[in-house]
Parts: structure tokens; C-alpha cells; sequence
């Protein structure tokens, strides 16, 4: 299927955007979370909300059902926001279900059944053991072959990990400067969970253990603190801790408008000029375990929809899940040759003040990763970089054109958005 | 269970073959792909003409893992932290690809293990009575 390079037959644009607190959070819901995500994108509407003018509601949430003992969740959070009777539609596609949640907005509107739609995603995670997150985040892949083999989502990522290290030498160093590049970004996103640099994470263990009395660790460096097999234990080889996102809960909104009618909401719309998704089989029935197909399909899409091509991409928002993903990500998105990818972190280039700026949010890996709600996140930072509204971790210069790259699963799904701002 | 030649092309059936000590794969008719797990249809030229067809059981590592936080299935298991678990995925002499458990390498050695490291296919039965399951495994 070649990709689709014409452009949406309406045009479509993102007129306010927010996301809640991302952390743990005993005390709040998931339809808590949506209504904090929610108040933050109406009062950052330029020209307030009008909730009459909302036509739909898309909702992206993985596994409510799971980990909250709750179904049926679109109708819920869409009454909680005071949005009866609009038609609310949750969307499922795994860690991919915030952005195939945009996907279904921008077509709604695109094909006119729907002026202003609410986009929205959320997950409330840590109710849950450590032991049933697993069970249920191993769930997005094939409970019929790939879960009784032992696989873990982790363990995914890591066999992964292994074939593309044997294929082009990387090493488990190279992504311990993802980490470390992501927690320095997220130390300047105060909704990130973990809104610290690992050097502060350090001293702060180092301070724990001289309060206690104890032995002070020896870390030198925080290449030393990420080999400490205590402090950075192996969660499924060869991926550390620092090498996961964490367990969150959080929720992102989005008010997505029609091009001709976004004027009633902002003067500075950013317009979405791109949208691309694809699916994949199981990992072991791909030819290629280094790179995800789906991604390259779902990228190619939205690039010939666009009319733009990887080199004019200012920033990308990428899923992270784990280190190696962002690795692998950054070259299914054209930005870097195939086994170019993985020494970039550790080069500056996709720092916040590098060539080609990779999660200046912190990514799911430091902001936190809260399936359903990541995909639209990631919009919601692309959207505040683009108006120069990310305070300290703004990027140097202009961002004219933006990208989102969110996967469901081991990129059993994939969808791409390309975002602009014309003014 | 009917005889092999009409064993419907189903997760069941594949595993009461894995039971029988079978890896079996599925060879679509009309254009000769072979595909494990076994498929209804195939994804290639989208015929519904299969047959059941025994594999070698021989393969090599193409990925693997040494899992350390590990799922409930596995921690019932005996599996932790303190014992990992190895898990991978191994292309068969015959060229399809399958999600298994490994045997004979050192979880707690895993940047010794190599990938092409050649496997031969293992049955591993858990459980008892009517709730006995048979686990496809690879041996180093």
C-alpha cells in the first residue's frame, strides 16, 4: 500500500491542549486524572471554552478494565468533563491507544461529521502490584504464543535489544545515555514524575544512606550509579531499571478544531498536516527484529501526507518505553540511518540543545508512561514547544514542524502525526 | 483430537501437538509458505488451503532475554529476581520464527549467551490433570 500523499481533504488543528500531574496518585481515579488533564486544556484555551461548540469525545485508555475494575470508560470521563450527550468513543490499540485516539479525532473532523472534537487519554496504573502491571501490560502482546514463552513487555524490548546489538555493536552503555538525556529533560518538566537529573537522583540515594548510617555508595559518575547492579538492578537483560518507564498515572487532553473554525479558539492554532498508522504481527513473525515495520509505514504515511521529509522535522516526541525503543525509533522516522541511531544520545545530537531535539518532555521515560494517556501527552508537548510555551526546557530557535511517534505493544501498532504552526 | 490431517489450524490444536512432542507448522498450498504458529489463512497470498506439516525442531537464537521481574505464571514458577529466567526467539532451520523458553544457558550469564547460537526445540509440561499444559522450549 503506498503512502497516501494527499493532503487531509479538511484541514485540522490542535486549539488548546494539557495533561495532569504525572506520578502515583493513590487517591485519584482515572476519571480524576482525566477532569485535572481536562481543566488544564480549557483554561489554556486563548479564547475560552465553549462546551457546546464539542462535537465528539475520543478517549484513549489501554486497560481500565484491568487495572481499575472498570469498563466503559468514554462516557464516564466525558460526563465528568460535562460533556452529555456527546457521542464518547474509547479507543484501544495498547500503549498506542492516545494517539490512534488522536488518529479518530483528526478523521472525524477531517471528514466532516465533526467540527471540535475532545481528545483525550488516560491511565491509572499503580493501583496494581508490580507482578498484575506486568501480567497486564504483557496482555498487549499474544497471550497465545508469545506470553507462555516467558516474555514480559521488558523482555520484549530486550530481545530487541539483543538483536540489534549484535547486528550493529551497540552496547548496553550507549543506552544508558538515553536515560540519561531523557531524565535531564524531565528535570525541566515539572509534571514528570521523576522531575530530577539522575545526578540529583544520585545524591539524594547518597543522602538517604548517610542519614541512615549506612555504607555511602562509591559512584564517582552516573555512568557508575547506572552499572550498580543494586542501584540499577536488571529488570529483564540486558535492560536495567533506568532503562524502563516507570508505572504512572496520568491523563492528556487535546481540543482538536477544523482549520476554518480554530479562530474561535486560539489565534495560534498548530495544525496538523500529517497522520499515519499502521499494524504488525507478533515479534517473532517479523523478517526484521531491529526495527519496527509499522513505525516506517505509519512515518511514510504522514511524511507524504505532509509533503515533508525526516531532515525538516525540528522535534520529535517519540515513545521511549524503553531505552532501546527510542534508539529504534529515531531510525524508523528516517531521522538516522539504520545502526546510526543508538550513539546519538550519547553525541548531544538528540539532546534539547542538539541538531534534532528526541522527548524534550523527559519521553515516557522520565515524564512517566501512563499508556493511554501517552500518545496524546506527546501532542501536548509538541504543542507547547511549537507556541514557546515549555519554560526551561524550551529548544533553542523556532519549531515550524513537529512530530509524534507513539507504539502499541512490541509496534503491533504505530501511529505517526506531523504537526505546523504557520504564524 | 482427529487425526493430523484434520486438526482444525487453532492455537488448541497447535498445543495439543507441543503435548504430543510435535512443533508443527502450517504449509499454505497454493504458494508453499510456512508459518508457525499456524494460521488459518495465509498472510502471503491469502489462500485457505493448509496442511499440517512437522518441523525439525532445529533453530538458532535470533533474540533473547534474561527476565528478572517476572510475571505471576513465572514467579509460581519459582522465577525472580534472584532467579532469572531465559526467553527468546529462535528461527528454525525451516525459516519461520517462534517465542519459546530456553534451556541450558546461564540466565545469570547473559552477555555470554550469543545470538545464533544453535537450539533444538524441548517440551515442558506444567500442571496436572485436565489444567496440564505443554510449553515449547529450546535447548542450547
Amino acid at each position: 500500500m503506498p503512502p497516501r500523499a494527499t493532503p487531509l481533504p479538511r484541514g485540522v488543528a490542535v486549539v488548546g491542549a494539557g495533561m495532569s500531574q504525572f506520578g502515583a496518585f493513590p487517591d485519584k481515579s482515572g476519571r480524576d486524572l482525566f477532569v485535572e488533564a481536562f481543566l488544564e486544556m480549557r483554561r489554556a484555551l486563548d479564547k475560552g471554552f465553549d462546551p457546546a461548540s464539542v462535537d465528539a469525545v475520543y478517549v484513549g485508555n489501554f486497560s481500565s478494565d484491568l487495572f481499575e475494575g472498570q469498563a466503559h470508560t468514554a462516557p464516564l470521563v466525558t460526563d465528568a468533563v460535562g460533556l452529555l450527550p456527546r457521542p464518547a468513543t474509547r479507543v484501544e490499540d495498547a500503549c498506542a491507544s492516545g494517539g490512534v485516539a488522536l488518529r479518530q479525532g483528526v478523521m472525524a473532523i477531517a471528514s466532516g461529521l465533526a467540527d471540535v472534537v475532545l481528545v483525550g487519554g488516560f491511565e491509572r496504573m499503580t493501583k496494581l502490584p508490580t507482578a498484575e502491571v506486568t501480567d497486564t501490560l504483557a496482555a498487549a502482546g499474544d497471550t497465545l504464543f508469545e506470553t507462555p514463552a516467558g516474555f514480559t513487555f521488558p523482555g520484549f524490548y530486550a530481545a530487541i535489544a539483543t538483536a540489534y546489538m549484535h547486528r550493529y555493536g551497540m552496547t548496553p552503555e550507549h543506552l544508558m545515555h538515553v536515560a540519561l538525556k531523557n531524565h535531564a529533560n524531565g528535570a525541566l518538566n515539572p509534571k514528570a514524575q521523576f522531575n530530577v537529573t539522575l545526578a540529583d537522583w544520585m545524591r539524594g540515594r547518597v543522602e538517604a544512606a548517610r542519614k541512615k548510617g549506612k555504607p555511602l555508595p562509591a559512584w564517582q559518575s552516573e555512568m557508575d550509579f547506572l552499572h550498580d547492579d543494586g542501584a540499577n538492578p536488571q529488570i529483564a537483560w540486558p535492560l536495567r531499571l533506568f532503562d524502563c518507564s516507570p508505572i504512572t498515572d496520568g491523563a492528556a487532553c487535546l481540543l482538536l478544531a477544523a482549520a476554518d473554525r480554530a479562530g474561535e479558539f486560539t489565534d495560534r492554532p498548530i495544525h496538523i498536516i500529517g497522520s499515519g498508522q499502521a499494524s504488525d504481527a507478533a515479534l517473532h513473525d517479523r523478517d526484521d527484529l531491529t526495527s519496527l515495520g509499522a513505525a516506517r509505514l505509519a512515518a511514510g504515511q504522514a511524511y507524504a501526507m505532509a509533503g515533508v521529509t525526516a531532515r525538516d522535522i525540528r522535534i520529535a516526541e517519540v515513545h521511549d518505553c524503553f531505552t532501546i525503543a527510542e534508539v529504534i525509533a529515531t531510525e524508523d522516522l528516517g531521522f538516522f540511518e539504520p545502526g546510526h541511531g543508538y550513539g546519538m544520545a550519547e553525541d548531544g545530537v538528540t539532546a534539547r540543545a542538539g541538531a534534532k531535539p528526541i522527548n524534550t518532555s523527559g519521553g515516557l521515560k522520565s515524564k512517566g508512561h501512563p499508556v493511554g494517556a501517552s500518545g496524546v501527552a506527546q501532542a501536548v508537548e509538541v504543542w507547547k514547544q511549537m507556541r514557546g510555551e515549555a519554560g526551561p526546557r524550551q529548544v533553542p530557535g523556532d519549531v515550524p514542524l513537529a512530530l509524534t511517534h507513539n507504539v502499541g505493544g512490541t509496534g503491533n501498532t504505530a501511529v505517526v502525526h506531523i504537526f505546523e504552526r504557520r504564524n | 483430537m482427529p487425526d493430523t490431517a484434520s486438526r482444525p489450524f487453532t492455537a488448541a490444536a497447535f498445543n495439543q501437538y507441543l503435548a504430543e512432542h510435535q512443533l508443527m507448522a502450517a504449509r499454505c498450498e497454493t504458494c508453499g509458505a510456512l508459518h508457525l504458529p499456524p494460521r488459518a489463512i495465509c498472510p502471503r497470498c491469502h489462500g485457505d488451503q493448509l496442511t499440517w506439516q512437522a518441523t525439525s525442531g532445529r533453530g538458532r537464537l535470533a533474540a533473547f532475554t534474561a527476565v528478572s521481574i517476572v510475571p505471576t505464571a513465572l514467579a509460581a514458577e519459582g522465577h525472580g529476581r534472584d532467579n532469572p529466567y531465559l526467553c527468546g526467539i529462535v528461527e528454525l532451520d525451516e525459516g519461520p520464527k517462534i517465542s519459546a523458553r530456553l534451556l541450558g544457558l546461564d540466565p545469570r550469564h547473559a552477555a555470554a549467551i550469543q545470538i545464533g547460537t544453535p537450539v533444538q526445540a524441548e517440551y515442558l509440561t506444567r500442571g496436572e490433570g485436565d489444567r496440564q499444559t505443554t510449553l515449547l522450549a529450546f535447548r542450547a
